[in-house]
């Protein structure tokens, strides 16, 4: 029964001066790194990304970066505090490939910790790359380097790791080794220079877009993306690149909750 | 078809279900002014279907046209409108008229704001009036979408017929409905009430459509809680000439118009049904 199901919030994580995370008691059973979950306050319902997915611990966390009503609202929740949850919901990230780069940007950083702590479990080389805007805003460092997957810093303004884009320390690491599989959230305009830079160095990859989303069911329609019509709450939210090639609205617009297209 | 209200809101998605098996797209609804809709959450299931309260959230007549114009016309296309009044009503259908094959008057819609939605539909002058003027306003077919919640719907259809609509759809969600949480005691929905679909609302929509079936000479388009070619044929014996899909998407995907046409075909060729026509009404003895 697709219903939200309220639970307590068991632990919250402070990750940097805008982002929590919040940690709630969950039989962990399909949830995959990439799948999201349909929070509500009681005021408001919102889709939110996987950052954590413990199978022995049975806990699942929810990372959330304070910027508007919704968030700001759930940023000033304690531990015991309630929330609903519905989901999992989507298709997640694939766990496959020998060795992986993953690139977040931002709080698209969420899913990649929850990937690199899954697919370091699974044998898989990960390399991560984890762009913020500054020191104190990058996420996940220590969860990262504690999966054994090698992390790779970038700030926009140098105060650690590389200074510059994501995308320009990830080309540099896709020159210098040999990835067969790239993964990635965050802005789309980051990931969409990062899939133009995949396409010509002909690696798979998996991308995670992010819609206005209503009933989280696929019946709504809010979610479907331009030319194919896929639902990102069904289909999506991660896509392969032969999937958003026939994406064409991907780096160019995004519809609102009344569906009026807005550029990105 | 593809039913009102369920994906529908782009070019994109109603090409998808013309793709899958749909004979006939319709789209979501849309008005004048683009229009937000209600705060999630939006939807919620309930045993047998979902509740819902999206609140006709639409770009608006003038933004929709750009996905008007994008669709493939592999299938006909049918837009579906709401308004306040007449004038509302005929305006957005001349807007649109060039840009689809019918008109489907959304006059049920249960948790509409201002005067919209089943505010007409319990109306049978006020639905009258509205068909009326959207008959004298375009030239292309008029369906009526009807609201199963009323005191007799075989009144409201007749009203419609009698001013010219060329089909009635029947019927738009029911209620509306609540669910409350019982953690917190809160009601779900952000708008508390939501009008109930899915396969829960069928023995109505099949108990509406034999009742006008009797009264209307004009085709009625069956709808609520069809999920498999069974549903689909007792539709047809009720009095339905054609059906419309939504809500069982959540269940099967954008499969189920393929495997309806399957399993409805083969169940023709056993019964020796040469065409749908054959089937309509025959629980009308």
């Amino acid at each position: 029964m697709q219903v939200p199901k309220v639970v307590e919030i068991k632990r919250i994580e402070e990750e940097s001066p805008t982002v929590k995370t919040f940690i709630f008691d969950w039989k962990v059973d399909s949830e995959k790194p990439g799948q999201f979950m349909m929070v509500w306050n009681f005021e408001d319902e919102k889709p939110m990304s996987l950052s954590l997915i413990d199978n022995v611990k049975n806990e699942i966390g929810i990372s959330i970066r304070s910027v508007g009503v919704f968030t700001e609202q759930i940023h000033k929740l304690q531990i015991g505090d309630k929330l609903g949850l519905r989901g999992p919901y989507g298709r997640g990230f694939d766990i496959s490939g020998i060795k992986v780069l993953a690139v977040g940007g931002g709080i698209g950083m969420a899913p990649i910790v929850a990937y690199s702590e899954e697919a370091s479990k699974m044998g898989v080389e990960v390399h991560i790359v984890s762009a913020a805007s500054t020191m104190d805003e990058l996420l996940f460092s220590d969860r990262i380097k504690r999966s054994g997957a090698k992390l790779l810093t970038c700030t926009d303004d140098g105060t650690h790791g590389y200074c510059g884009y994501g995308t320009d320390l990830a080309e540099k690491a896709l020159s210098e080794e040999n990835y067969d599989m790239v993964v990635s959230c965050g802005p789309e305009i980051m990931m969409e220079k990062l899939f133009n830079m995949v396409e010509k160095y002909e690696i798979s990859s998996q991308f995670s877009l992010e819609r206005y989303m209503k009933c989280g069911l696929g019946l709504c329609g809010q979610c479907c993306v331009d030319d194919q019509g896929w639902r990102v709450c069904v289909e999506g939210p991660v896509f392969w690149q032969d999937e958003l090639r026939m994406i064409t609205e991907f780096g160019k617009y995004k519809r609102d909750s009344s569906g009026q297209k807005h550029k990105i | 078809m593809l039913a009102a209200g369920i994906l529908g809101s782009t070019a994109s998605s109603l090409n998808w279900a013309g793709r899958s098996g749909a004979g006939a797209v319709v789209t979501k609804s849309f008005g004048l002014n683009p229009n937000k809709g209600y705060a999630n959450p939006t939807t919620v299931e309930v045993t047998g279907g979902v509740i819902n309260a999206i609140g006709l959230s639409n770009p608006g007549v003038e933004n929709f046209k750009t996905e008007l114009e994008k669709l493939n016309k592999s299938v006909p296309a049918i837009a579906s409108l709401y308004g306040a009044n007449p004038e509302e009503f005929s305006e957005i259908a001349t807007r649109v008229e060039d840009l689809v094959d019918a008109l489907e008057l959304n006059v049920s819609c249960p948790h509409a704001m201002g005067g919209c939605g089943s505010a007409i539909g319990q109306d049978p002058e006020l639905t009258r009036e509205i068909v009326q003027s959207v008959k004298k306003s375009v030239k292309i077919p008029v369906f009526v979408k009807l609201t199963p919640n009323v005191t007799d719907i075989v009144e409201i259809a007749r009203s419609a017929e009698d001013v010219g609509a060329d089909a009635l759809t029947m019927i738009n969600s029911l209620g509306p409905g609540m669910r409350i949480d019982i953690e917190t005691g809160n009601p779900i929905l952000n708008n508390k009430f939501g009008g109930l679909s899915g396969p829960a609302v069928k023995p109505i929509a099949i108990r509406c459509i034999y009742e006008v079936y009797d009264s209307v000479d004009i085709p009625i388009i069956g709808v609520g809680g069809i999920r498999n070619y069974e549903d689909v044929i007792e539709f047809l014996y009720a009095g339905a000439s054609c059906i419309q899909i939504g809500t069982s998407i959540m269940y099967e995907g954008m499969d189920i118009f393929g495997k309806i046409l399957t399993g409805l075909e083969r169940f023709m060729d056993d019964k020796g049904y040469g065409s749908v026509n054959g089937m309509v009404g025959i629980a009308h003895k």
